[in-house]
């Protein structure tokens, strides 16, 4: 078991590396979450882990942990609503925009890749319904363990079950002995890439839509609105953000506004107006 | 109160899911076979029909085929709830007529979602 003393430390070893709030009370599901990591460290206890990581110069234990830690909770098609909205508005109308240009989508704390592969999978209903879209799709994290998994396209029965309609498991998967891989085809359109939503990702580009669901309530308010402020960076001017069904705008997202789950940058006029 | 008729030939599988339907609102009707649930349809067709697969008496399967003949038998929302996991199954019983399709094991996040999925909440 780890003490106060133990998770203080991990929460602000982790913070400055993910943004990532932890809590006292999460000291039972930090230990059991880091349990694997100590035995592949070759340690005999979760606390003799964070005593090496403490002696390290090099921070890698603690980069390493903070990667076990990172949020991995997700599904195929979470929030129908929104995916219902990519489908039927926010897509097309990027791509009416775009006219013979690439729409590019961001799925930014993309964990295993469920978020990322749903797009893809509308996408391509797109083309099989005599569309012919040219969508760029980039998914990140910053846990090289999440977005190994995400690259594999491999997923439980239980992963593949939850969110996912069964006519797309069929359409889209095959298995493979015990689990289901997604096609190479919807694999091939989906870049994943390491992220870091503490670093400005200009080094991604610009994109028409942006999907951060579900990633803002592991911070604290302050970090919320920075990563709001360095996401929007990477909107086209008529780019759009998606939250999570429910998620809203915190409080100092002055140039941001959230409309029916949809957030568009403010034009710099109506800045000056509401100044 | 919708209606959904469980059917299993599992005596434990039917009071699993029972307990979560009843938590989504559903009134459960319960079949251990095929043919029990056809004669339970004939009395009155619930809206939703939960339905194992390999069953004594009457299959899941064969019991769908005649289910979607019978009057009225085009309206309850099926959903599949068994072990066989081949996309080749999985095919054959949408061509039945089945709305949805979930394997075993199942917990109440999958029964919910593969519901919600039905159109069913």
């Amino acid at each position: 078991m780890l003490n106060d003393a133990e998770v203080t430390l991990i929460a602000r070893e982790v913070k400055s590396r993910s943004g990532a709030v932890l809590t006292k009370d999460m000291a039972g599901a930090i230990a059991i979450r880091l349990q694997p990591l100590a035995r592949r460290e070759g340690f005999s206890s979760v606390p003799e882990l964070i005593g090496a990581a403490r002696n390290r110069a090099d921070g890698a234990l603690w980069s390493a942990i903070a990667d076990n830690l990172a949020q991995s909770d997700t599904r195929f098609f979470r929030d129908r609503s929104q995916f219902e909205r990519l489908r039927t508005q926010l897509a097309p109308e990027a791509l009416k925009r775009r006219a013979h240009e690439r729409v590019r989508i961001w799925s930014a704390g993309c964990a295993t890749g469920q978020e990322a592969y749903s797009i893809a999978m509308i996408i391509d209903e797109m083309r099989n319904q005599g569309m012919n879209p040219a969508v760029e799709i980039v998914a990140t994290d910053l846990s090289e363990r999440l977005l190994d998994k995400a690259r594999a396209g491999l997923y439980t029965q239980f992963e593949i079950q939850r969110g996912l309609p069964i006519r797309k498991l069929i359409s889209y998967f095959e298995k493979a002995s015990d689990l289901w891989r997604i096609s190479d085809r919807l694999r091939a359109g989906v870049r994943f890439q390491q992220h870091n939503l503490m670093k400005h990702p200009g080094e991604l580009g610009q994109f028409d839509i942006i999907m951060l669901a579900h990633v803002l309530p592991s911070f604290d308010h302050e970090t919320r609105v920075d990563v709001l402020r360095r996401v929007s960076d990477a909107l086209t001017p008529n780019g759009v953000l998606m939250l999570g069904a429910g998620e809203t705008l915190p409080e100092g997202c002055d140039t941001l506004k959230l409309e029916s789950g949809v957030v568009r940058k403010l034009s710099p006029l109506a800045n000056v107006a509401a100044a | 109160m919708r209606r959904c008729l469980v059917v299993d030939d599992s005596r434990v599988i039917r009071k699993v899911a029972r307990r979560i339907l009843e938590d989504m609102r559903f009134e459960i009707e319960e079949a251990a076979d095929g043919l029990e649930a056809l004669q339970a349809c004939r009395r009155r067709m619930p809206e939703a029909i939960l339905l194992d697969w390999t069953m004594p008496v009457m299959s899941g399967i064969d019991f769908l085929k005649q289910l979607r003949q019978e009057p009225g038998g085009d309206k309850p929302t099926v959903v599949f709830c068994t072990t066989e996991n081949d996309v080749e199954r999985i095919s054959e019983a949408l061509k039945a007529g089945a709305d949805e399709y979930m394997m075993k094991p199942f917990d109440g996040d999958i029964l919910h979602s593969k519901f919600a999925e039905a159109g069913l909440i």
